[in-house]
């Protein structure tokens, strides 16, 4: 076919449930692609030579590579091409902003003169991860002859994932701890059921666990115990440090500790980690809020707002104090957002949240904003309207504004370099920190990031461990 | 992992239980918490503290009250049952007057109800910090006294029982005799651990005569590692988690009155909980 006859090919929509059904159950939205539409949206890449969207992969998939497999219907195949640079498809189709990344260097969208209509790159991905996990055509994972050698991994999030699984293939006995009673990171803690499947998460661990690599939950690394005791009385050979973003940012607004205000972690970790949305089963009640204020613009904020619409919600306010071009978060979960009847309220911003006698939340105080000249990140900065307060009535108010690192391992370690935001401090090229077989990567390095950029991490780190330890 | 290996009913309500955690028994310091989970699929996690450890058995104490659906759960627990997750050591241990270099002093303890527990201890390491430690041991009657013994192997004769009825020792609340300590003179230091109301009278008590007062909260928490901050609290008018920068605060600085609203967050929905749980073991 001829790249023109590719530009003729319609792109596939992805199935979904209807947004007012959806916003009341957890299941998934998107539905994933049938093996036909999977063919047919993989045939409309055309190959071209210099291959951008590879560029614009944070791992380098060979994304044409991949395709051409799938649309070949060789979806194992396929597969098996991602796996050699991506650990976790089925998580990265799901979760990637694939718009900002792959998606928006692709030349079909450069012809049709549109992002949305770039090749579905990580729809296909999602698919071909999806295909093969459902009919249990995975190869099992050979691993290295045993070299002896021992690593801890502290976390279980996307980068400890990644990691774990390298030092497993390359021989290495590795044990993964975990402070929570269940795996995953923010894969369980943080993004939803209805936007990633606990069950695909449950598979990466089985499958680190087919590998021969050991959890242990429960364990609190820097408290249960100190990184170094790992090392100097455990007898691990290296440590990987995966303990990612988990330090809820506020606003340091008045009002903020009033009863009705939560941290995104706290909201999102009650409803999805602690189950509290199965009311009659689980024993960790949710907050039953009515009218919703989020506040902030990323992914976290996307899922917190349509979480409160699945928690019964009558009203959600998505509120964001620059304009939706500048939300960082994926542009499908904003429009998802939007057709489930999530508000927005942007280039306002909260001002103070007001409470009653028992200190419970009442309102939100905003303030409207205008963008004025674009600041050290690039994007156009808020600047307030004076006197352009106005109330809302909310009796829920959850903070979504970020994560910083989580002090606890840099507090308890000494010698551990930290920058001035608390991050760890790495070699760029193996990932080792300023203490010899420690390594770091993930959130704790790079501060709040996405799934892929933190399983990249952790590869570099694996291999870092793999070239330390051969030494 | 986890299991109990012994369990005592100490009152009505109150239950002491030892279980194997050789990790948490190894490493924890007087002051230190515990987050526990009695179904690890659909349970929910709860702060506890620590009342004693024995790294040579590998065994933890802890001491609850059933006052909420997962501590009914627990108490039906037996030895032989193992609890399905615990976590801890948390927080930061407490700093023991003498310990750091500074000169012993004369610490007061004071704990209010099961608060004892976790003052154990903390009672323990300023005694073997070459402290004068007193104790104040409060409790609404003689039936709901714990450790009892155990602390009065500590304090000797300096042990001062309180009660609200005069069943035991004093009729009056521990505030009275912290009063009469404090005007006496000679305190250094005056840790409080009971619940909210108390800990807020004791510094109330303690901040005309300037006397350091240490208090340990224990509000609503999650993952206890400073994921959530769902145990945010007030001290000194900034923000703080009471699992990693706590749980010990001081008690001049904290806001009070926010913190004992917050804890009431989810009361209709935990005494529902409660209710429903009380319900089920009514049928069995």
């Amino acid at each position: 076919m001829t790249p023109k006859e590719k530009m003729a090919i319609p792109s596939q929509a992805m199935p979904e449930q209807a947004p007012l059904e959806r916003a009341h159950n957890m299941n998934e939205v998107a539905l994933g692609f049938t093996a036909e539409m999977a063919k047919t949206e993989a045939s409309r890449c055309i190959n071209c030579t210099n291959k951008p969207c590879m560029q614009g992969c944070p791992v380098a998939v060979n994304i044409p590579g991949f395709l051409a497999k799938a649309a070949d219907g060789d979806f194992a195949g396929a597969l098996a091409v991602i796996k050699e640079t991506s650990l976790l498809p089925a998580v990265c189709g799901r979760v990637c902003p694939q718009e900002k990344q792959c998606q928006k260097f692709c030349t079909m969208g450069k012809l049709l003169k549109d992002v949305d209509k770039a090749v579905g790159i990580g729809r296909v991905e999602r698919f071909c991860a999806d295909y093969v996990r459902e009919n249990g055509l995975g190869d099992k994972v050979v691993c290295a002859p045993a070299t002896g050698k021992r690593v801890a991994v502290i976390g279980s999030g996307p980068a400890s994932i990644t990691c774990a699984a390298d030092c497993a293939k390359a021989g290495h006995e590795v044990t993964v701890f975990e402070a929570f009673h269940k795996c995953g990171g923010v894969l369980v803690y943080g993004i939803p059921e209805f936007r990633l499947p606990k069950s695909i998460v449950q598979h990466e661990i089985d499958g680190l666990k087919a590998m021969g690599v050991k959890i242990e939950t429960n364990v609190c690394i820097g408290r249960t115990r100190k990184l170094i005791d790992l090392m100097e009385k455990d007898g691990f050979d290296a440590v990987f440090v995966g303990t990612g973003a988990g330090l809820p940012k506020f606003m340091d607004i008045e009002g903020e500790n009033l009863i009705g205000v939560f941290s995104a972690n706290e909201y999102l970790t009650r409803a999805n980690l602690m189950k509290a949305y199965l009311e009659n089963e689980a024993d960790t009640p949710y907050w039953h809020g009515k009218r919703v204020a989020v506040l902030g613009g990323g992914n976290v904020a996307m899922d917190a707002s349509r979480m409160a619409l699945r928690l019964g919600a009558e009203k959600v306010y998505l509120i964001y104090r620059r304009s939706e071009a500048e939300m960082p978060a994926r542009k499908e979960e904003v429009h998802h957002a939007r057709e489930e009847g999530v508000e927005f309220l942007m280039l306002q911003n909260a001002k103070r949240i007001l409470g009653d006698e028992q200190s419970r939340v009442t309102a939100i105080e905003c303030l409207k904003y205008e963008l004025g000249e674009p600041d050290a990140s690039g994007r156009r900065s808020p600047v307030p309207i004076q006197g352009s307060e106005f109330t809302l009535d909310v009796d829920t108010v959850v903070v979504a504004v970020g994560n910083a690192s989580n002090p606890l391992i840099p507090a308890t370690t000494d010698g551990l370099e930290i920058d001035r935001r608390g991050n760890i401090v790495v070699n760029p090229e193996t990932n080792m920190t300023s203490i010899p077989g420690v390594f770091a990567g993930g959130d704790i390095v790079l501060g709040a990031a996405t799934v892929i950029l933190a399983m990249g991490e952790g590869r570099r780190a694996a291999a870092g461990i793999s070239a330390y330890l051969a030494k | 992992m986890n299991k109990i290996v012994a369990k005592k009913q100490l009152s009505e309500n109150v239950y002491r239980m030892d279980i194997e955690a050789p990790l948490i028994a190894r490493e924890r310091r007087a002051g230190q918490f515990l987050i526990l989970m009695v179904d690890d699929s659909v349970g929910e996690r709860i702060p506890l503290t620590i009342a004693d450890a024995n790294p040579a058995t590998g065994t933890i104490t802890i001491i609850f009250q059933t006052v909420g659906a997962t501590t009914i759960k627990l108490s039906k627990l037996n030895v032989g049952d193992s609890i399905a997750a615990v976590l801890g050591p948390l927080g930061k241990p407490t700093s023991i007057r003498g310990e750091n270099g500074e000169a012993p002093g004369h610490i007061v303890c004071v704990g209010g109800g099961i608060g004892v527990a976790p003052m154990h201890p903390i009672a323990q390491a300023c005694k073997a910090a070459g402290n004068k430690v007193t104790i104040i041991m409060g409790a609404r009657n003689v039936s709901l006294f714990v450790m009892e013994e155990e602390m009065r192997t500590i304090a000797g004769e300096n042990l001062i029982l309180v009660t609200d009825d005069g069943s035991s020792g004093r009729k009056g609340l521990v505030t009275d005799p912290l009063k009469e300590l404090c005007e006496a003179g000679g305190v250094d230091e005056v840790i409080a651990i009971g619940p909210p109301i108390m800990m807020k009278f004791c510094s109330l008590t303690t901040a005309p005569y300037h006397v350091k007062t240490t208090v340990s909260l224990n509000t609503i928490m999650i993952d206890g590692t400073g994921m959530c901050g769902g145990c945010r609290i007030s001290v000194g008018g900034k923000t703080k988690f009471v699992c990693v920068d706590g749980p010990e605060f001081d008690g001049h600085q904290v806001d009070w009155d926010l913190m004992m609203k917050r804890m009431t967050a989810f009361k209709p929905i935990e005494a529902a909980a409660r209710e429903h749980v009380c319900n089920l073991y009514k049928g069995i």
